[in-house]
This record gives C-alpha cells, sequence and structure tokens, in this order.
C-alpha cells in the first residue's frame, strides 16, 4: 500500500491534466505580456571556437509579439540567429500545443518545473520546447528550444531587477556551429609558432553569447522601421 | 660626409623617372581595390562568411569599413612590393657600374664602407617612403571612403575582431615591421648589388630568391619545415599579419591591446634584423676588396 | 717644396693568368704633362685605377703628393682629378647636378656661380640645365674635365681624354691640358694611345707594354737622346749582327727581321757605323735614327 502511495506520488505530477500545464504556462504568459515593447543596451559575449571577439555594446529591441532585434550599433558583432528566442512570446505565444511536465530541476538555485511542449502546427517553426519555470515568481529561467530551420538553441535567464516584467538581467544563448574552415590563399594567415587553436578543434561544436542587460525602457513605443 | 653621401643618393633616387613607378603602381592598386570593395564588399565578405551566413547575422556593412578594407589591401598588395623594392636597391651599385659613374664615385675620397652605408640608408628611406605613400591610400584614403570600425580579420580556422579604438596602433606596428621586412629584401638586393655589373641580374636574382623561399614555405614538406621554413626570411617576413591576431581569455573574450604569441613576433623582427646585419656585412666585406673595373 | 707628385714603386697586379702589370716604377714631377703610353691592354688603365684606389695593387708602393696612398687615401683623393676612359655621368641629371654632386663627394660645397663658373670655363653654361642625355660626346667629355677640376686639385689624371672625340675636339682639350700646366701649375698624367697628340702635350713620358715599363723619360731626350735608336736595312741581317756585336759602342741589337736590325749607339759615331758598314762590303740598304715619337714607340714596343 505505501508503495503504491509513493507510486501515485511520484507519477502524480506527471499526471496532472494539461489543463493545468497550460494554465501555467498562462500565467507566465501574461506576467511577460505586460511588456509590449522594449528598448534596452547590453553587454555581449561572445565564445565560440572560431570567433575572438571583444566584448560589444548593443541595443536589443523587442515588440511584441515577435519582433525582436539585437544590434552593434558602432562595431561589429555576429549576433547568433537564433537570439530571436530570448522572445519568451515565441513558445509561450503559441496556439496549438501539447504540454507535460516532466519533473523538476534546480536552475540557478532555483526549483523549477521541466514543461516540455510540443507544437501540433507544422507551420511553426518551432518543433518542440523544454521550458524550465520557476513556479513562485513566474519566470521562465531556462529553455531549450528546437527549431525546424536552425537546430537547438538553449537560454539560461537569470532575473533581478526587471523580474516583475518578466525581463532578464543576463541571458546565455547556447547555440550549434558549424565549421569554419578558409582556403589558406584568402586568409590571412602565416605561421606564427600559435597552434593551440588547434587541440581545441576536438571539442564540441557549440557556441554560446552572453548578453547583460544594463538598462530596459519598457513600454515607451519602438518604431517598426527598427526592424526592417 | 655620411649626410652628404645620403643626400646625394636621395637626391640621385627621386630624380629618377623609374622611381615613381612604384608610388603609382600602389596608388593605382590600392584605389582598384578601394573601387572593388566599395562596388562589391558585400561579395567579397561573403566569400569568407559564407559558412556561417545560416548561423549568424552577418552585419556586411559595418564590417566593409576602411580598417578592413586596408587590411584586404596589405595582405594583396604586400606580397608584391619586394619587387618594387628590389627595382630601386639592386640597381643601386650595378646601375652605377653599368652607366659608368661608380668608377668616378669610388676614386673620390669617401670610403667604401661609407659609400654602401649610405647606399643602404637611402634604399631603407625610399622604403619607408613607400610605405607611408601606402599607408595615406590603403589607410587614411579607405578610412575617408569607408569610414572607421571594428576590424573583423579571417584567419584559415578563425576569425579576430578587434575594437575600433584597439585597430590604429595594429596598422602603425604593422607598417613598421612591413618597413623592417622590406628592409631585409632591399639589403639582399644590395648585396646581389654589389655583385653585378648591370641592374637586371640583382633584380631577378633577388626577385627570385623571394620567390623560392616563398613556395618552399608553402609547399608544407616536413623537412622544410623543420630546417628552411623557421630561418627562412620570407616566413618572418609575414609577421606583420600577427598584429592582427588577438588573444583572447579563456572564455573567448579578446583582450585589448594584446597580440596571439608576441615572442614570435619578437623573433621574427630578430631574424630580419640579423638577414639585414649579414647581407650588409657580406655587401661592405665584398665591395670594400673589389676591385672597381666598370 | 715638393718636386715629385707621383712616386710608384714595383707596381704589380694579376688577374686570373693576366699579369696587368708587372714590376712597374714611375715618378711624376710637379708642373708636368706627364704621357702615359701604350696600345689597348698595356696596363695603363689598370694603372691609373690603382693610383686612384679603384684596384688593390698585388704589389708594390704608391705615394701622391709625398704620402702613402694606403694610409691617406682621403687626402690625396681630396687633391686629386681625374676622368676615366669615357666621362660617363648621371644621364637622368643635368650637367649641373652632375656637377653638383661630383663637387659634393670631393668634400667642396661649391656655391651655385662656382659651379656655373666651371660649366663657362668648359663651355657649357648655357646647356647647364640640360640632362646629360642629350649631349654629344664631346660636351660629356668636357663636363667630366669640369667635374674632375671643380674642386681645383693639384693632381689631375686623365685617361684616353681624348677617345671619341673629333679633331676639333682633341685639340680644344689638348689645349686645354697644356693650359692647366702651364698657367694653373697643375699636374697632369695623361694616358693615351694617340703618339701624336703626347708628342704635342707631354713633357714626359711612360711607355709601358704587356704591363711593364718599356722606356721613361723626358720627351726630348726620349726622342733625341745621345743614345740613338737606329734601324739598319741590310741583305744580310745576321752578318752585319756579327759585325755590330764586335763592337763596343753598339748595343741592345734586335734582329727585326732578316734584312732588319735595331740598335743603340751614340749618335756621334753614326758617320763611324757607316764606314764600318761599308768596309766589311756588307750591302746596305738604309741607316735610319729613330726621330718621331710613332717610329719610338713602335720599336721600343717592338710592334
Amino acid at each position: 500500500m505505501r508503495k503504491l502511495l509513493v507510486f501515485a506520488a511520484i507519477l502524480l505530477p506527471a499526471l496532472l491534466p494539461a489543463q493545468d500545464v497550460k494554465e501555467l504556462l498562462q500565467k507566465v504568459k501574461d506576467k511577460y505580456d505586460q511588456v509590449k515593447d522594449y528598448t534596452a543596451e547590453g553587454k555581449l559575449k561572445t565564445n565560440v571556437l572560431f570567433i575572438k571577439a571583444p566584448v560589444a555594446t548593443v541595443k536589443i529591441w523587442y515588440k511584441k509579439p515577435d519582433k525582436i532585434k539585437i544590434k552593434n550599433e558602432k562595431g561589429v558583432s555576429f549576433i547568433p540567429k537564433g537570439s530571436v528566442n530570448i522572445n519568451m512570446n515565441n513558445v509561450l505565444g503559441l496556439s496549438n500545443y501539447e504540454a507535460i511536465v516532466s519533473g523538476t530541476e534546480k536552475v540557478g538555485g532555483t526549483d523549477c518545473k521541466v514543461i516540455k511542449i510540443f507544437p501540433l502546427s507544422d507551420e511553426d517553426n518551432i518543433s518542440r520546447a523544454t521550458l524550465y519555470v520557476d513556479e513562485q515568481q513566474l519566470l521562465v529561467k531556462r529553455s531549450v528550444i528546437s527549431t525546424r530551420e536552425n537546430g537547438t538553441y538553449e537560454l539560461v535567464m537569470q532575473y533581478k531587477q526587471y523580474a516583475a516584467y518578466g525581463l532578464p538581467d543576463k541571458v546565455e544563448l547556447t547555440f550549434n556551429t558549424r565549421d569554419y574552415k578558409l582556403p589558406k590563399g584568402i586568409s590571412i594567415d602565416y605561421d606564427n609558432g600559435a597552434d593551440k587553436d588547434k587541440k581545441e578543434r576536438t571539442a564540441p561544436k557549440k557556441g554560446k553569447v552572453e548578453i547583460v542587460y544594463t538598462k530596459y525602457t519598457i513600454n515607451k513605443g519602438v518604431p517598426d522601421s527598427v526592424f526592417n | 660626409m655620411f649626410i652628404t653621401l645620403l643626400r646625394i643618393e636621395l637626391f640621385k633616387i627621386f630624380k629618377r623617372p623609374r622611381t615613381y613607378i612604384a608610388f603609382g603602381a600602389i596608388a593605382m592598386i590600392v584605389l582598384l581595390v578601394q573601387l572593388a570593395l566599395k562596388v562589391n564588399g558585400k561579395d567579397f565578405i561573403q566569400l569568407y562568411t559564407d559558412s556561417q551566413s545560416d548561423t549568424f547575422e552577418i552585419p556586411y556593412e559595418s564590417m566593409n569599413n576602411g580598417y578592413f578594407v586596408c587590411v584586404a589591401v596589405l595582405h594583396m598588395i604586400l606580397i608584391h612590393v619586394p619587387l618594387l623594392v628590389a627595382l630601386i636597391a639592386g640597381d643601386m651599385i650595378s646601375g652605377e657600374a653599368g652607366l659608368g659613374t661608380l668608377r668616378l664615385v669610388v676614386g673620390k675620397p669617401i670610403g667604401r664602407t661609407e659609400l654602401i652605408l649610405s647606399k643602404f640608408m637611402a634604399s631603407t628611406i625610399y622604403v619607408v617612403m613607400l610605405l607611408v605613400w601606402m599607408a595615406i591610400f590603403a589607410l587614411f584614403g579607405s578610412i575617408l571612403l569607408f569610414g572607421s570600425g571594428d576590424l573583423v580579420v579571417f584567419r584559415e580556422e578563425n576569425m579576430h575582431l578587434m575594437n575600433q579604438q584597439d585597430v590604429l596602433w595594429r596598422f602603425f606596428a604593422a607598417f613598421v615591421f612591413a618597413a623592417l621586412a622590406l628592409t631585409t629584401i632591399a639589403a639582399m638586393a644590395l648585396m646581389f648589388s654589389a655583385f653585378s655589373e648591370n641592374s637586371l641580374g640583382p633584380i631577378v636574382a633577388t626577385v627570385c630568391v623571394v620567390i623560392v623561399f616563398t613556395i618552399v614555405q608553402q609547399l608544407k614538406v616536413p623537412l622544410f619545415e623543420q630546417t628552411i621554413n623557421p630561418w627562412s626570411f620570407t616566413t618572418h617576413m609575414l609577421g606583420w599579419k600577427g598584429f592582427f591576431y588577438v588573444e583572447k581569455t579563456a572564455e573567448g573574450v579578446t583582450i585589448d591591446g594584446s597580440v596571439e604569441n608576441p615572442a614570435s613576433l619578437v623573433k621574427s623582427a630578430g631574424v630580419l634584423l640579423g638577414y639585414i646585419l649579414l647581407f650588409l656585412t657580406v655587401t661592405v666585406q665584398y665591395f670594400k676588396r673589389k676591385d672597381i673595373l666598370s | 717644396m715638393m718636386n715629385t707628385i707621383i712616386r710608384v714603386k714595383n707596381l704589380s697586379k694579376r688577374f686570373g693568368d693576366l699579369q696587368a702589370v708587372d714590376q712597374l716604377s714611375f715618378s711624376v714631377s710637379a708642373g708636368e704633362v706627364y704621357g702615359f703610353l701604350g696600345q689597348n691592354g698595356a696596363g695603363k688603365s689598370t694603372t691609373i685605377r690603382m693610383l686612384l684606389t679603384l684596384i688593390e695593387p698585388d704589389e708594390g708602393e704608391i705615394e701622391i703628393f709625398g704620402l702613402n696612398l694606403r694610409q691617406h687615401r682621403k687626402e690625396i683623393l681630396k687633391r686629386t682629378g681625374a676622368v676615366i676612359e669615357r666621362p660617363d655621368l648621371y644621364k637622368y641629371l643635368s650637367a649641373f647636378d652632375n656637377l653638383r654632386i661630383f663637387a659634393r663627394l670631393s668634400g667642396m660645397k661649391a656655391s651655385r656661380k662656382q659651379l656655373m663658373d666651371q660649366l663657362e670655363m668648359v663651355g657649357l653654361a648655357e646647356r647647364a640645365n640640360s640632362r646629360v642625355k642629350t649631349y654629344s660626346q664631346g660636351m660629356k667629355q668636357r663636363l667630366g674635365l669640369a667635374c674632375a677640376l671643380v674642386h681645383d686639385p693639384g693632381l689631375i689624371i686623365l685617361d684616353e681624354p681624348t677617345n671619341g672625340l673629333d679633331p676639333q675636339g682633341i685639340a680644344e682639350m689638348r689645349e686645354m691640358i697644356i693650359r692647366l700646366s702651364r698657367d694653373g701649375g697643375k699636374t697632369l698624367l695623361v694616358s693615351s694611345h694617340l703618339l701624336s697628340e703626347m708628342e704635342m702635350m707631354a713633357s714626359s713620358l711612360l711607355i709601358i707594354d704587356n704591363g711593364r715599363k718599356v722606356a721613361e723619360g723626358k720627351l726630348d731626350e726620349l726622342l733625341n737622346p745621345k743614345t740613338a735608336l737606329v734601324e739598319l736595312a741590310v741583305t744580310d741581317a745576321r752578318a752585319a749582327r756579327q759585325l755590330l756585336g764586335q763592337t763596343d759602342w753598339i748595343h741592345n741589337i734586335h734582329e727585326k727581321t732578316n734584312q732588319l736590325l735595331r740598335f743603340e749607339m751614340e749618335k756621334s759615331r753614326i758617320p763611324e757605323l757607316t764606314r764600318l758598314l761599308v768596309s766589311s762590303g756588307l750591302d746596305i740598304q738604309s741607316i735610319r735614327p729613330v726621330h718621331s715619337l710613332e717610329e719610338y714607340f713602335l720599336a721600343q714596343t717592338g710592334k
């Protein structure tokens, strides 16, 4: 009997009605929906095997429901295309999907509900998503999003100052990278005796960017022309 | 007397129409490259970034700035400038022998060592002026046409981004290093010039040596890589590129003001200085003993 | 006061198998035009180049202005001007620029006026700014001379100065050389293969052949010495040689052909020679003392 109770206790959360999960996601969406638009500034750090880049100052624009743009206005930065997924509405805004809870996990020291989302429409770019939701604060702390066209992205968010709006202070985006190799004739190479990069070539082919937000301007209006 | 000799040598160099061929050629090539990149800059950058265009947003416009254009120009031009240097330095002694003026000059109350050193110094000044000219067109001209910005350089296995404020000093250092490299060519051409009594031989010999050693370097034969390449001056002449290789932290963030493997740059500079000294010493010792029969 | 400007002792130079100069010794006195005579390839230019430190001798010593050339090279060359063979100059520069360069190389900081005066002296002032490549050979020769004289040297060395000149040019060059010596008090060493010219301007001569000195001395003494050089044409040169060899006043008998002898003897004893030959019964065709430099030269060099 006791075994049965323990078994039920473990299994029960997974058998929570899909409706409850969706309710939770809706609450999270409502929180994120407070923000109709924002303009933010941040520091972008790139950690990709074949890119050596300085920390860049970037500007981020967002307009509901799905417009997001990140740009280094004064310099050069290689912004991963997957950074559009920083906008949680890409997942939270899905209308036709199934969701199940797949346990809990700690993210950044906080217990989060692991919710797997399966879009039902073939037209959605997202094929699957896993959200790690802080139920208390109704915040998505981590997400793993698989897209049909651009591979899989992982986001880890930290919230402090703008947690009430669902706006992170720091986002880490991890994504798949493709091999980079240039023919010798066109590269600006010469043998300078440094071959340590060669050793790193055996490392997994993933890149990471980190954006630390320094300032948000929320719901003040962002023209559509910014996103052209 | 050395300053007098130097002034005379520079006077002779810059009074010759052929001297201006090099300056004209550089200006023309730089302008052509600038025009090409102004029109087709995006296509050119795509050549380097095509494999990554699915993963990243490539900021073509901001990449195609004056600094990027200047690096592209240097990458294309500097490999050919040794010929322009050889044209002048290779003619320094053999040209006078061919003209018949060498016997007049050596029969004057001037030391032969002094004469050689003044010709070498004049060749060096010519090299520096050529590079200043190149800097005016390739660097400042490009900044004027394309504006400045962050610099991206593309290596075989990675790309290096540099903050705008971290770029100008690198160009300065690269030009200084290129001056050292080309002075090595000038010293070698001067040496060949001392051995010959016609100009064509030393010029051709200099260019051939550069070509042969460049090919040896590119063959990637293990024997050559272990024996010849580490000491070949053509390997070290490319050291100017090293000023555009930035060091990074463990997290992949570049460190402003840094270069990857600075020791290698110092070594390259040392090797080139060594070659200059060697070529000069051989030239002086040979010329001091040479019977002037022309 | 210094009398000997150039003193050369046992000078030798070999190029591979060729002994270009062989134990050559001579001296040049102050204020004279010293002729340096020899065929092409005799060693004249090599000797001159050694005087100007263009070629390093294998052996021997050179003193100029009483100073050892090796030890006082710059000092000596400051007081020396030279035109070696064709005066090749910087063709792409003007005459004025060429002159200015060679003045500076000689250690002289000449003013514009001084340079123009020099060009005026050689008749090139009007073409001062023309490039040398537009000059005729004669003009180049004059410019070369101007370059050699611009720093007012005490010793002037001219190697084949009349090469490529027309007869008028040759005459002008000759006049200039004589004037420099006579009026300017310069010492000139002039090398040439033009015997007639040398006869007209040189006061002393050195004749070399195959790198060796053949004769040296004052011109008039060489041509009209107490000891005469005589050519004797006879039907039997051998018999004549035997006869003349028995005397003690006939020396250096050469049998040039089987009918021609050459020998030295006291000029005053030519009548005695005539009597001796007639009394011997030999058939004499001619007895001829050598007078001209050309004949003297050809006689000395055995041609």
